[in-house]
């Protein structure tokens, strides 16, 4: 309940908190909404030194749509997220994301940094092929969503660096479905399926992407499932078969809730249903 | 056994009304008063040093980093305190004629660590959040040892051994019988035979424990969240030997119980012990994460059960033999717990012939005892359940098995074949009246239309009844089933001159709204508006001593002794109101909360008039007549009170998922006329809900090396509101002849009743898919899992939500479709 | 050691300076150092809301927010909720309705539900089922608290007057 003692800052620009972050080293970390940090250091499964909190950094916030993407400041909390209905799959993974008090706190920015397997957005982020955009002592530079996510809980960020913006594909014309399997309707994704499908002219299915939550140590994309249902005709039965590709060369790891095939067969049935949304049927 | 009068003295006919709650002001609004809520100046803090390992050896402790710190001022281990105690933690069931293998159980663990969580030093510091760095800081040197975590593992030669001078990991066998069982099953036409695993479960009221103990003078003053302030002072003073009289316990608002404070634990004792050692009161607030390691479990046992039964569908006869893991050490009553189903073993059926064993084992894992419903949800588990698995293998509806062996209402008081007798009841009354409120036939046609579109729900019953009460004290005492205890209740009745009243009573709520109901059954007899009725509890510096709140006792033994009180206290109004009005007692009526003459209205004093006579007396009043206005009441019940009643659980589940989706819960339960309906309503939510948490979400988890899997409540699953249905509760209302209410408990019904209901319902939504068993809890995988299992049986393929895709598409058939050899059948 | 830090926060309209360590929790500081103690702890974990109060007017769990984190926002308790002397309508509806047992649970079920009620005025079932997810009863069962919670809805429906809150949290607009 109670954390390990630590120094707290609360810098007021970008500038300074890479500064401070650089300076402290491994044990300095950064704070965004907290939810994800701050129950690890209550339970003392993560003990910082130094905490550096983002809230007084101008410019971190908002959503704006810009070429054909949402620019996405780190900041911008699922709650946001979730009332934004324009955006979409985003707005509906976001209002999924374990209970309106954790959703009015938590980040995108926050959620992407931490990289769990078992969190939403970045599945959201693998699906749609957004990308971050960070800032350290090395200078800004761009991060594929395929490239952020390395392992479980940790990602291609360096050490000193900020997540200053999140840009999503506006995926416009594509239509969507975010299936979240959870024992309680707060827990974590026991597996969870985020599809995004384009129709052709031809009804026929011009591109799909398939994202999966929690198969893996990070997000990952079915892309069996995706080869199988791209190009074809969008029925029922090329969803079905498509759907059974979706845990193709997946390891997931299991837990106290699903064994390894239970979350390949949930995977499976989740795709399809998610692709059956995303496909209007 | 006889029958108590039941006098009508229902005044002006507060009860039965559903009176909001005199608690609810202050909870609404933030000023209750739990236990983390007091400070008193001076306060330390104490924090636990607690095992990571299941079981081991304490090879050092290395007490000095903490000690060094500022805001330390102690740091304690067994060793260190020994001296302070005179006698260890007491396990009070001391059966006659039996050995239980009784450890010696201190408040901190010296010499060998038994499990998880395992006191093995206390830190006092002046900072709440200083003594957690400090208890960090504590390094104990373990030597691991071999641990053993499944029950039946640990009954086996050669399995390491919890404590060793007992040379076995068996705590005690228990046995009672009735009637002829070996013939029963000699002559009988089937036989149905099941293991059940009813698992371990957690209380988790939303409030953890916590305590601060005060001392003053000579005197400690022991503020703790527990349901037992009197039990408490009895057992501390045991402990420490510090006279009962030097004690005191008081229970502040208690934020929710379920059992789970029905025990004196070790940290009340350390803060009692080092209060007075240091003379500043000591608070400890137990974290969630200790409460689900250091708190007891529930249930936790594996029941062989084996029932007879005639070709007509007469259930003639029942085996059990109950493996209750009772984890490392033991609590006021953890070997006696498992036992407690046994009064209500025979269900609701006339069961001629039983055999009840139980045998107890020690594992490295926290003690099980006391958790809502106690031994009876376990039984009624498994007797519901094999009902239903007699009525499959005879092919009979299971609800017309039911009704076949209800024992009839005419033959109540009814004597079980293991000499229990029940008070009052009419089983078949409460299960017409849920099938009139399901409409058994409309969710038949439903279930079977839906079948065919691949969904599949079921429906699944439990009539139960339920012993409580607690309790007649030669029945479970020291001569009976061997508890040191009793279980009488009393209460005060005080009027003041100006002709308010206050009553004490020795239970002690947590929830149950004490407060308004037992105001309403003494405004009653009183002649007052429970507005102007205080209660008090909880504090054992006021009022008569009592036997507190658990085993659904509240209102059959503490209301009962509240309604006896105030019966004499009115008698003495009517005295002294006779006196002062010139007529006989036994014409002196009470009618609209006016104390009258018969026949006449108009000669007539109000309860505020008569105590302002009984405080300053006039010289009408007969000197034989004692000044004051106050009468206490100790009750000691004659028999049991038995609840019953009959629950239904319509579920949907997705075959694709193994989820579970609870469509309608209804029930209808009889705990006899209500003191207040929507106290009941209440209670019979909280329980189901919490059954149902069982059932489908809930369960602690030990690992093989004794690690506590579900530690937080990330793991260990409460439904939340998004996860349950809105309950169709309903009653019938059968009188008991125990008490003069006619009341029985219901805090505990709820919960014994509705897991079979949920279990049967999900088994008989799967049964066309051809699932025959599940062990709770039904979680999404291993429903799931039992499909699998079922359908790798060959019967054909599964009609899956793919497969029904690829078939409509196909425009064919690719399999059978639901198959079941009595699909549409009564679950 | 760490280094303390200042805090400047309005509970219920109270403007307040503090120096605080900076590991304090929000819910730490409400209880102990202001004494508003209406407002619980239920678990370590985000999980049970016990905790919940508003911060600048939106539910969040105190437990899972450093006090350091509240610098500068406007804090709404229990305590806060409804105008001088009065009952907001959900603290009626939770004590006509039997919403609530032990009572722990219920500050912070209410705080979360007057969130809910001010993101959806007119919930369905499911909507105020779903919309309390984030916080645990064990007494209840929920039945009756979200009976509460849809008449509370219904009464403002109504157009029942529903006192001004008091706490100045409340008017920071979303």
């Amino acid at each position: 309940m109670i954390p390990a003692e630590f120094d707290y800052e609360a810098p007021e620009s970008l500038e300074e908190a890479i500064r401070m972050l650089h300076e402290n080293g491994e044990d300095a970390k950064l704070l965004a909404g907290g939810h994800s940090l701050l129950p690890l250091m209550k339970l003392r499964l993560a003990a910082p030194t130094v905490l550096i909190d983002l809230r007084r950094i101008p410019g971190l916030h908002g959503i704006q749509r810009e070429n054909g993407s949402w620019r996405l400041g780190p900041m911008t909390r699922h709650a946001d997220l979730q009332d934004a209905q324009e955006l979409g799959v985003v707005a509906r993974a976001a209002s999924l994301i374990a209970d309106q008090q954790v959703r009015n706190r938590g980040t995108i920015g926050g959620s992407l940094a931490h990289g769990d397997p078992a969190s939403d957005l970045p599945t959201v982020l693998l699906a749609t092929e957004g990308e971050v955009t960070a800032r350290g002592t090395g200078g800004q530079r761009t991060i594929a969503a395929a490239d952020l996510f390395q392992d479980f809980l940790t990602t291609s960020l360096a050490h000193d660096e900020v997540i200053t913006e999140v840009r999503l594909p506006a995926m416009d014309g594509y239509g969507f479905g975010y299936e979240k399997f959870t024992r309680r309707a707060e827990d974590w994704a026991m597996v969870g399926v985020c599809a995004l499908v384009k129709k052709a002219d031809d009804g026929s299915c011009e591109d799909v992407r398939i994202g999966l939550t929690h198969m893996a140590s990070t997000p990952l994309r079915a892309s069996a499932a995706e080869e199988a249902l791209r190009g074809q005709g969008l029925d029922a039965e090329s969803i079905a078969r498509a759907a059974e590709q979706a845990a193709e060369g997946t390891e997931p790891p299991g837990d106290l809730n699903a064994t390894p095939d239970y979350k390949r067969h949930l995977a499976r049935t989740l795709t399809g249903r998610a692709l059956r949304e995303a496909a209007g049927l | 056994m006889s029958t108590v009068e039941q006098p009508a003295t229902r005044g002006d006919g507060f009860v039965g009304r559903a009176m909001k709650r005199k608690e609810d002001p202050r909870m609404i609004t933030g000023r209750g008063n739990y236990i983390d809520d007091l400070a008193l100046p001076g306060t330390l803090w104490a924090a636990l040093v607690r095992s990571p390992e299941a079981h081991a050896k304490i090879v050092s402790i290395d007490k000095s980093a903490a000690e060094e710190r500022s805001d330390v001022v102690g740091v304690f281990t067994h060793e260190d305190l020994k001296g302070d105690f005179a006698a260890p933690m007491p396990m009070v069931w001391d059966p006659p004629g039996m050995e239980v293998n009784t450890p010696e159980h201190w408040p901190l663990a010296g010499g060998e660590v038994k499990h998880v969580g395992d006191p093995v030093a206390i830190v006092i510091g002046t900072d709440r959040y200083g003594v957690v760095d400090a208890a960090e800081g504590v390094i104990v040197e373990y030597e691991p040892l071999p641990a053993v975590v499944d029950p039946e593992a640990a009954l086996e030669d050669g399995s390491p051994l919890v404590w060793e001078q007992f040379g076995t990991n068996k705590t005690h066998e228990w046995s009672i019988a009735g009637g002829d069982v070996e013939a029963a099953f000699a002559d009988a036409d089937v036989v149905v035979k099941q293991r059940l695993v009813n698992h371990r479960t957690a209380g988790a009221p939303i409030e953890t424990r916590g305590c601060i103990a005060d001392p003053r003078g000579d005197r400690v003053t022991l503020y703790s969240a527990t349901q037992i302030p009197h039990i408490a002072r009895f057992v501390i003073s045991l402990v420490t030997g510090i006279p009962e009289d030097k004690l005191r316990v008081v229970a502040p608002d208690v934020g929710g119980a379920f059992g789970s404070k029905i025990n004196v634990f070790a940290e009340e004792v350390l803060a009692v012990v080092l209060a007075r050692r240091l003379g500043r009161p000591v608070k400890w607030i137990e974290s969630r994460s200790e409460n689900m390691a250091v708190v007891h479990h529930g249930r936790d046992q594996i029941d062989y059960v084996e029932f007879a039964a005639k070709r007509d569908g007469t259930v003639t006869g029942c085996r059990v033999r109950v493996v209750a893991d009772l984890g490392a050490y033991y609590l006021q009553l953890t070997p006696w717990i498992p036992q407690l189903g046994f009064p209500v073993a025979t269900g609701c059926y006339r069961m001629p012939n039983i055999d009840l064993k139980f045998e107890g084992v020690f594992t490295n894992k926290f003690p099980t005892d006391a958790i809502r419903g106690a031994g009876r949800p376990e039984a009624t588990h498994w007797i519901e359940l094999m009902i239903n698995k007699v009525a499959e293998e005879l092919g009979m509806d299971p609800l017309e098995l039911r009704r076949k062996n209800f024992i009839p209402k005419e033959e109540f008081p009814f004597t079980t074949p293991l000499e229990i007798t029940y008070d009052s009841g009419d089983y078949h009354g409460t299960l017409d009246k849920l099938l009139q409120n399901l409409d058994l036939d409309a969710f038949r046609r439903e279930q079977a239309e839906l079948r065919e579109r691949g969904v599949y729900r079921g429906v699944g019953f439990s009539t139960y009844v339920e012993v409580c009460g607690l309790a007649p004290s030669r029945a479970v005492g020291p001569q009976g089933v061997g508890i040191q205890g009793a279980g009488w209740e009393s209460a005060m009745v005080r009027v003041s001159p100006s002709g308010t009243a206050t009553v004490y009573t020795g239970t002690s709520p947590h929830g149950q709204g004490h407060d308004t109901g037992f105001a309403q059954i003494a405004a009653d007899r009183l002649g007052l508006d429970p507005e102007n009725v205080e209660v008090i509890h909880g504090d054992t510096d006021q009022g008569p001593w009592g036997w507190d709140t658990y085993g659904s006792r509240t209102l059959a033994v503490g209301g009962e002794a509240v309604a006896r009180a105030a019966q004499k206290v009115q008698a003495k109004a009517k005295r002294i109101c006779a006196a002062m009005l010139e007529a006989a007692p036994e014409d002196i009526e009470l009618v609209d909360n006016k104390f009258q003459v018969r026949g006449s209205p108009d000669k007539a004093w109000t309860m505020a008039e008569i105590a302002g006579a009984a405080h300053i007396p006039p010289q009408e009043l007969p000197a034989d007549i004692e000044p004051g206005l106050e009468e206490t009441s100790f009750y000691d019940p004659e028999n049991f009170v038995f609840p019953f009643g009959a629950h239904a659980c319509v579920v949907e589940v997705d075959a694709d998922t193994g989820k579970v989706d609870i469509v309608r819960y209804l029930s209808v339960d009889d705990c006899g006329p209500a003191i207040n309906p929507m106290l009941i309503d209440g209670q019979v939510h909280g329980g189901v809900a919490h059954a149902i948490g069982q059932a489908l979400y809930e369960q602690v988890i030990y690992d093989e090396s004794g690690q506590l899997v579900t530690g937080t409540f990330v793991d260990y699953a409460l439904p939340t509101a998004a996860e349950l249905p809105s309950f169709e509760t309903d009653r019938t209302e059968t009188p008991s002849p125990v008490n003069t209410l006619g009341v029985k408990g219901v805090g505990e019904a709820g919960t014994i009743a509705a897991s079979p209901a949920v279990t049967a319902a999900v088994m008989d939504a799967l049964k066309p898919l051809g699932v025959t068993w599940l062990d709770m809890p039904l979680t999404p995988m291993r429903v799931w899992q039992a499909i699998q299992e079922a359908q790798g049986g060959g019967d054909g393929p599964r009609r899956t939500e793919q497969a029904r895709d690829l078939d409509e598409h196909a425009g064919g058939s690719a399999g059978s479709g639901p198959t079941g050899p009595e699909e549409g059948g009564a679950s | 050691m760490s280094v303390n830090v200042r805090v400047q926060i309005a509970v219920n309209g109270v403007k307040q300076e503090l120096e605080v360590e900076p590991r304090l929790l929000l819910v730490h500081l409400l209880r102990d150092r202001l004494g508003l103690t209406g407002t619980h702890v239920g678990c370590d974990t985000t999980n049970c809301g016990a905790c919940t109060v508003h911060l600048n007017g939106e539910a969040v769990k105190s437990c899972t927010v450093l006090a350091a984190q509240a610098d500068g926002a406007q804090v709404t308790t229990i305590e806060g909720l409804a105008a001088d002397g009065g009952l907001h309508p959900l603290q009626e509806a939770f004590w006509e309705h039997h919403g609530l047992q032990c009572g722990y649970c219920t500050p912070g079920m209410i705080m979360a539900a007057a969130d809910l009620l001010e993101r959806n005025p007119n919930p369905s079932e499911q909507e105020v089922r779903h919309g309390l997810e984030g916080n645990l009863c064990r007494c209840t069962g929920y039945h009756n608290i979200v009976k509460a919670v849809m008449a509370a809805a219904g009464s403002a429906r109504a157009g029942a007057a529903a006192p001004a809150p008091a706490g100045a949290g409340e008017e920071v607009a979303r």
